[in-house]
């Protein structure tokens, strides 16, 4: 277990300078994920186009793993269908969980996958995961529930 | 070598101590275990561990039922627990320790079987800003009972209550005054004894939450005057699932029991039920036996101990811990009340509390980062969480300087 591996550049990096940070509005859905184990608390904005996420947005406090995390998120679904996004986060699910997932083709999201050796981790990276999932299966995309990893 | 001096002025054989305690000789991702968590759970010594593991390999069957010799060694070892918190706590009997499996059920126990018996609409519950969740919302559940108002003394910006503030609030509808002795999240010690008394004078029932104050503090109730004190048997050492209320005798009595079952009972047909008597009213179905033994065994290590020495070892180890951490550079103490038992909030710029956690954890030092079980606290600090530092008397400099080293380790490495 080393600190480097969870705290790669890129994780720094995007925990300094997070990309896709702020309000969007006017937003198709906004949804807001808690993790009441240590207070992290962000929303998550999407605009959508037909199928496609076409913009995204979030913001909120949380601790460096869940902002890098949430920011590279962003980055990576914009543009996707709704299909596709939901199938990165299965992917990014299985790469968080699971000693052999496969960190091929995921780009930067790859940092991620130095938390599964911190199992205490894991659920600050995949706050806003289940955030972006449980508002593109949302049909009716007004009224979202409150997320929460608990 | 900056701590030798005021480890020299100490008489307290920290080593000795720590060689009590199996678990302080761990080493976690490969560094020795700096353990400073115990706000959340002290370790247990050898001779709790022992005790336990004597009852469970000897003499374990249930209490208060049979006839044959292990129920009346296990009945014996149990009620020896008992009185051994009775001195402790220099209650005036037997009578008024009841065995609970916290703080937390102490104080629901209290909130269920007292006040929603009691209380009515317009009545007031008043508790202060800096509560333990398990102190405020067991009085929430019964405001939503019995259309009571929950009502809340300030606290300062440096985490402390200030007295005049609180008595303020005590008035002709405050029909129960609960607060912490110690607060867990910022460590503020309370004036529980004036506190007590002003409401005393008013006819104010007072619950004190003394879960943090056990492992720091001698505790006398008859000298608190307060009518129920509680708290956990682990954060003294001692047992998970075992705690303790003390209730005066003459509230206890007049209380109706909040749980049925076994042991609870003098007889029982379909018609009536009458009730056992005191502490057993409030200790329905077989109780945590074992925990018990093992919190009279915890309680008699400490009574081994050199306490006053202990105490300021404890303090040391506060000023040393807090002249440190103050010369770090965006480091903030939250609570710097007078008056603190030892344990010491921090937040650091640039770097989240949970961050701290997981670099501190790979330097094998142990501590509490999140909210603490106390939100409200948290909101008036405008903070999701803080990182915690807290000691205990087998806690080290050393150990406090590999803290410090540990955070500015952390602050290079988000900077």
């Amino acid at each position: 277990m080393e600190l480097n591996d969870l705290y790669r550049d890129v994780i720094l990096d995007h925990n300094r300078r997070p990309r896709n940070f702020g309000p969007l509005d006017p937003a198709d859905a906004s949804i807001e994920g808690f993790n009441p184990l240590c207070g992290d608390r962000l929303t998550v904005r999407l605009k959508m186009a037909g199928d496609a996420i076409c913009d995204i947005r979030f913001e909120g406090e949380g601790c460096a793993i869940s902002t890098a995390s949430a920011s590279l998120m962003t980055e990576a679904v914009k543009g996707k269908s709704r299909g596709e996004a939901l199938a990165l986060f299965d992917r990014v699910h299985h790469l968080l969980t699971d000693d052999d997932a496969s960190s091929e083709e995921l780009g930067k999201l790859a940092a991620l996958s130095g938390v599964r050796e911190f199992p205490a981790r894991v659920k600050c990276a995949s706050l806003c995961w289940h955030t972006l999932a449980s508002a593109l299966k949302a049909s009716d995309a007004q009224a979202l529930p409150a997320v929460s990893t608990e | 070598m900056k701590n030798m001096a005021l480890a020299q002025d100490s008489t307290f054989q920290v080593q000795a101590v720590r060689r009590d305690f199996p678990v302080l000789a761990r080493l976690i991702h490969g560094k020795p275990l700096a353990y400073l968590d115990n706000g959340a759970s002290a370790q247990r010594p050898n001779a709790v561990i022992d005790a336990v593991d004597d009852y469970e390999r000897h003499h374990h069957a249930n209490i208060h039922r049979g006839v044959h010799t292990l129920s009346q060694e296990a009945t014996a070892l149990y009620e020896a627990a008992r009185d051994r918190l009775v001195r402790f706590l220099n209650a005036r009997s037997r009578h008024e320790i009841v065995f609970v499996r916290g703080t937390t059920e102490a104080i629901n126990l209290v909130a269920q079987s007292h006040a929603r018996t009691t209380l009515k609409s317009g009545d007031e519950i008043l508790i202060t800003h800096l509560e333990h969740h398990a102190n405020i919302v067991p009085w929430q559940l019964v405001c939503e009972q019995t259309g009571a108002k929950l009502v809340v003394a300030p606290m300062d910006e440096t985490g402390d209550v200030n007295f005049e503030a609180v008595e303020a609030l005590m008035n002709d509808r405050t029909r129960l005054f609960a607060c912490a002795h110690v607060s867990n999240a910022l460590g503020t010690v309370l004036p529980v004894k004036r506190l007590v008394a002003a409401a005393r004078a008013r006819g104010i029932v007072t619950l004190i939450d003394g879960a943090q104050a056990v492992p720091h503090m001698p505790v006398d109730v008859q000298d608190l005057g307060c009518d129920f004190y509680a708290f956990s048997g682990h954060k003294l050492f001692g047992p998970t699932g075992i705690g303790v209320l003390y209730g005066r005798e003459a509230m206890l009595e007049r209380m109706p029991p909040w749980q049925g079952g076994g042991d609870m009972i003098l007889t029982v047909t379909f018609a009536k039920t009458t009730f056992n008597g005191l502490p057993y009213k409030f200790e329905a179905g077989t109780p945590n036996i074992s925990g018990a033994i093992g919190l009279g065994a915890a309680v008699r290590y400490l009574e081994g101990l050199d306490f006053a020495g202990s105490r300021a070892h404890e303090h040391a180890l506060l000023d040393y811990a807090t002249a440190a951490l103050s010369k770090s550079e965006g480091l903030r103490i939250v609570g710097t009340a007078k008056d603190k038992a030892s344990l010491v909030s921090v937040v650091v710029k640039g770097v989240h509390p949970h961050e701290l956690g997981t670099i501190l954890d790979e330097e094998g030092i142990a501590i509490r980062t999140g909210h603490h079980c106390a939100m409200p606290v948290m909101d008036f600090f405008k903070l999701p969480a803080t990182a915690r530092a807290s000691f205990a008397f087998y806690n080290t400099f050393d150990e406090i300087d590999r803290l410090s080293m540990a955070v500015e380790r952390a602050r290079t490495l988000f900077a």
